[in-house]
């Protein structure tokens, strides 16, 4: 074993600053073993250094909300005496590195964090990013993490329901993966991590420890250069069959009153694990390592300490109630082990074959963890753009938008995926703005939706921060849910560049915003940082997932039209070119400002639209995004099987800008009467407009050419089942 | 009316979904059996839920095929008892030899979730009766192995006897013989199926179009 010192200390990710910390408040050169704790637990994964005083910033609070950041997910009250439980989290670095076992073991590891604190998980989703489509590489990525996300979700019977995803050169050496995981308990069996009762048993439950993903949280907090690919045996490999024993072993020893905490082993595993449950209960903790579960021989202390080993948890449980627990454990063909008792040192000691391996203070190990205040310089506002020419029209634009790579159908995608287990998928993907999810035995279901434009991120962040948490508030909306909370997936480069910073700052800002302004607190999240290869960083990513509440399922809405409905446009269209998709896939320009984020018009025309819904008037109900008003009409008409014949573009506005403009707080409603819509927006001082109405087989403009929507299908379906054929 | 149960493998995952069907048609839950029990008594109909059972690791079914309770499934069968198998319970109703063939990895090496048209080979069994014979019928499918596959002789068998239950009428996704989605065993007291009528049963989740199996069976 290597000598301690500050070399040591480097190449495990500590700065010098940081090494004299640990010298101090160990008052002697650490251990091997526990430099190894020091420097993952002060990874910027682990510790969120860099992100820590922007992310304090943020709205948390509201009624509903139960428990805000700081637990393993975020719960809110949903009514009937249940609770949502819900987190995103990312598993970039390993996805890049290895995209199956990545992308598996994402979804794994947010499974855990939201069925360790009680919930049965009852529905997942993912943002994912991926680099140019032109190259091999990307292929290769969405293969991997397509194939890695189903074979665990399918396999663990929780359904995938929902996600997004979107391309760009950025994301070439830096693919995003964030996986979000909600599930339901009674608001009165929710379980934490902070451990108590001095003395009481320490529990290893799940698969056995091996020398997998030794150091996984310090790789996810550096940048990658061209040896990247070496550090695949920092990657973890998932097992989804042990994780769902271990799901149902949880839940039934839930049922019983044996567990005082509980935490699963994720990101730096024992470690992380043992250091916050203990260092949340104000007690210390002794493990004993030589009865951990081990799949290999010979594991030294730093090695199980560390090791990334997947489907483990740790749980502090009742003395009495410890032969019980082992029974319930051991049904689920699952390893069951006492290491250790919780003491009243406020210490974690580490004994391993009788000789004691680490011996450290838990107040100063996260009391005293390094937290930067990182230089910030902004990035400067874009100008609007300037006015545009069209030089394609109408049809060629339209055809060219819905097959590009942003917005062609994803079915080649979530046709991989389990979207119907469990029996209470409402909406399965594309087939309305949210996924919806009934709670068995109730009427109720929850909307849920992951949502970011980081092109708009890239231009301004602080509209593309506002602009992401209120798309996920629309589309919770445009379903008729009422939007209760969001958990957040912050993908930024490295932090210790002011450029990079100061996007994290903007973003958190814009964020913020919204979440006030639309009473959408954030609830749980997740920080990656060091997104940049040979210094290339992605594109600002503040991905969003959120959750809102149906309390009549029956009313949930979808975008799908049918004949004889007319369709009504609410908000006001500018016709805002500047970073859309058209200005992209047209004219090859990346350029202007993103669209004007209003949150007072978001909210208005929000809550005018919801209530329209749940009076029963709305047939269908879309919002509008990427590629703007003639796209979703498309994505309409085709998840309907019904044309739609238009009114001409108003003429004030260039004809392009109204129908691919991207403005914000805009839906299109399907209704039979759009006199009353008409009437009670008006009255509302909400902008509303009928466009045109519903019938035929094809998408007609007056006084230019239809377009049947075979050929819309066509250009829409054909793009991923082409690239993978 | 039948008593129903179904049977619980480790890393079975549509149990919940099975249960809620029967109990829609049925009016009163079925009962779940643990693998490692092995007294079926009592029971009139087993049903093997989907899922990934040992985490389909070996091959689908193989391990579950040799757990406690499926000795007891055979005895039950030997009895003339009625057997569902769905998906993994298909997989393994086939490897303990229940049924006739095998599922192989779907012909495209990728999961499939998506629905798919069943048409009805025949009526006239206690699982089919709520049907008309040649109707199609919707039924989300979800499987990574349902390649439905035997040798000629076994498929012109089955085809010959009518032990062909269900086929796929809009196309065949997964490569399977014949386009077979279901089979019988002889006796036809025992369905094997790969794609999932009790997850639509509820107007909610898009149709009822899986409804009349259970109604058949409660009919029964």
């Amino acid at each position: 074993m290597k000598p301690v010192n500050i070399e040591l200390a480097k190449s495990f990710g500590l700065n010098a600053e940081e090494y004299a910390k640990v010298l101090e408040i160990m008052g002697r050169t650490p251990s091997f073993t526990e430099l190894g704790i020091f420097s993952v637990m002060w990874s910027e994964h682990c510790s969120y250094k860099s992100s820590r005083v922007w992310l304090k910033t943020l709205p948390t609070k509201a009624p509903w909300v139960i428990h805000g950041p700081g637990e393993n997910a975020g719960v809110i009250d949903i009514g009937e005496g249940l609770a949502a439980i819900f987190k995103m989290e990312s598993h970039n670095h390993p996805s890049f590195i290895e995209p199956y076992q990545g992308a598996a073991t994402g979804v794994g590891g947010i499974l855990r964090d939201v069925f360790t604190m009680g919930a049965r998980p009852i529905a997942n989703l993912n943002a994912l990013r991926f680099g140019d489509p032109k190259l091999p590489v990307t292929k290769r990525v969405v293969d991997g993490v397509v194939r890695g996300i189903g074979g665990y979700g399918n396999c663990v019977g929780v359904p995938t329901v929902g996600g997004e995803v979107n391309f760009h050169p950025a994301y070439n050496g830096n693919p995003l993966v964030n996986a979000m995981t909600v599930g339901i308990a009674a608001t009165d069996k929710i379980f934490l991590s902070a451990a108590a009762g001095i003395g009481n048993p320490v529990v290893y439950v799940g698969s056995k420890t091996g020398r997998d993903g030794i150091h996984g949280a310090t790789m996810a907090s550096t940048e990658f250069d061209a040896n990247s690919a070496e550090k695949r045996p920092t990657v973890q490999v998932g097992d989804p069959f042990t994780e769902k024993l271990l799901i149902e072993a949880c839940l039934e020893l839930m049922q019983t009153d044996a567990i005082v905490a509980i935490q699963d082993m994720g990101a730096a595993g024992l470690t992380s694990s043992s250091v916050e449950m203990a260092g949340k209960g104000g007690v210390g903790i002794e493990l004993t390592l030589d009865n951990v579960p081990q799949r290999e021989t010979g594991m030294t202390a730093y090695e199980m300490m560390l090791s990334e080993s997947q489907e483990r948890m740790l749980l502090v449980l009742k003395p009495e109630r410890s032969d019980m627990a082992r029974a319930i454990i051991e049904k689920w063909d699952l390893d069951y082990a006492i290491i250790g008792k919780i003491t009243d040192t406020g210490r974690i000691v580490i004994t391993h074959k009788g000789v004691v391996e680490a011996d450290i203070p838990l107040a100063p190990l996260s009391d005293e963890a390094p937290l930067y205040h990182r230089p910030i310089i902004e990035t400067p506002k874009p100008a609007r753009l300037r006015e545009t020419h069209d030089p394609v029209g109408f049809e060629v634009a339209l055809l060219k938008l819905i097959g590009c790579p942003d917005l062609a159908s994803r079915r080649w995608i979530f046709d991989q995926y389990d979207s119907t287990v469990g029996g209470q998928t409402v909406k399965r993907p594309a087939q309305a703005d949210a996924a919806i999810v009934r709670l068995e035995g109730t009427n109720r279901a929850l909307a849920i939706t992951t949502d970011c434009t980081p092109r708009y991120c890239a231009a301004d962040a602080e509209a593309g921060g506002a602009q992401a948490v209120a798309e996920a508030w629309r589309n919770i909306t445009a379903t008729g849910a009422v939007p209760l909370a969001v958990t957040d997936n912050m993908n930024f480069g490295n932090p210790e560049k002011p450029e990079i910073m100061g996007q994290f700052a903007a973003a958190i800002k814009g964020m913020g915003a919204a979440c006030l302004a639309l009473d959408f607190p954030v609830v749980s999240g997740n920080v990656s940082l060091y997104n940049e290869t040979e210094g290339k960083a992605i594109l600002p990513t503040p991905a969003i997932g959120a959750v809102g509440v149906l309390a009549d399922v029956s009313l949930a809405t979808g975008i799908a039209i049918a004949p004889g409905q007319e369709l009504v446009l609410i908000g006001e269209t500018k016709g805002e070119l500047g970073q859309s998709l058209w200005l992209r896939e047209i004219l090859g320009a990346e350029d202007g400002a993103p669209p004007e984020v209003n949150l007072l018009n978001e909210r208005e025309n929000g809550d005018f639209v919801r209530a329209q819904i749940l009076s029963g008037a709305v047939k269908a109900c879309h919002d509008l995004s990427d590629g703007g008003l003639a796209v979703a009409l498309t994505e309409m008409a085709l998840a309907g099987d019904t044309g739609i014949i238009l009114h001409p573009a108003p003429p004030h506005l260039p004809a392009h800008a109204y129908w691919f403009g991207e403005d914000q707080a805009r839906y299109v409603l399907a209704v039979t009467n759009p006199h009353d819509i008409l009437t009670a927006a008006h009255a509302a001082g909400i902008p509303a407009r009928h466009i045109g109405h519903t019938g035929g087989n094809s998408l007609t403009l007056a006084g230019s050419n239809s377009i049947s929507l075979a050929s819309l299908r066509d250009a829409n379906e054909g793009f991923f089942p082409a690239w993978f054929a | 009316m039948l008593q129903t149960g179904i049977l619980l493998f480790p890393g079975i995952n549509r149990e919940r979904d099975m249960a809620i069907a029967v109990e829609q048609s049925f009016g009163r839950a079925p009962k779940m059996i643990w693998h490692k029990e092995t007294d079926l008594s009592g029971i009139d109909l087993v049903i093997i839920p989907g899922g990934f059972s040992f985490g389909d690791y070996l091959r689908c079914g193989a391990m579950a095929a040799q757990s406690p309770v499926m000795q007891a499934v055979k005895a039950h069968a030997a009895r003339g008892g009625y057997v569902l198998g769905v998906c993994n319970g298909f997989q393994i109703l086939t490897e303990a030899g229940l049924l006739p063939g095998a599922l192989l990895r779907n012909a495209g090496l990728r999961f499939l979730s998506m629905d798919t048209m069943l048409r009805v080979e025949r009526n006239d069994t206690i699982f089919t009766s709520h049907y008309q014979k040649g109707q199609v019928f919707r039924a989300p499918m979800a499987h990574g192995d349902g390649n439905y596959t035997a040798d000629p002789a076994t498929l012109d068998r089955l085809e010959g006897e009518g032990l062909v239950a269900f086929r796929y009428a809009d196309g065949n996704r997964n490569g399977s013989a014949r386009d077979i989605a279901g089979i019988y065993s002889e006796n036809r007291r025992i369905l094997g199926l790969m794609p999932h009528p009790e997850d639509l049963v509820d107007p909610l989740m898009g149709g009822i179009d899986g409804k009349p199996l259970f109604d058949s069976l409660a009919a029964a």
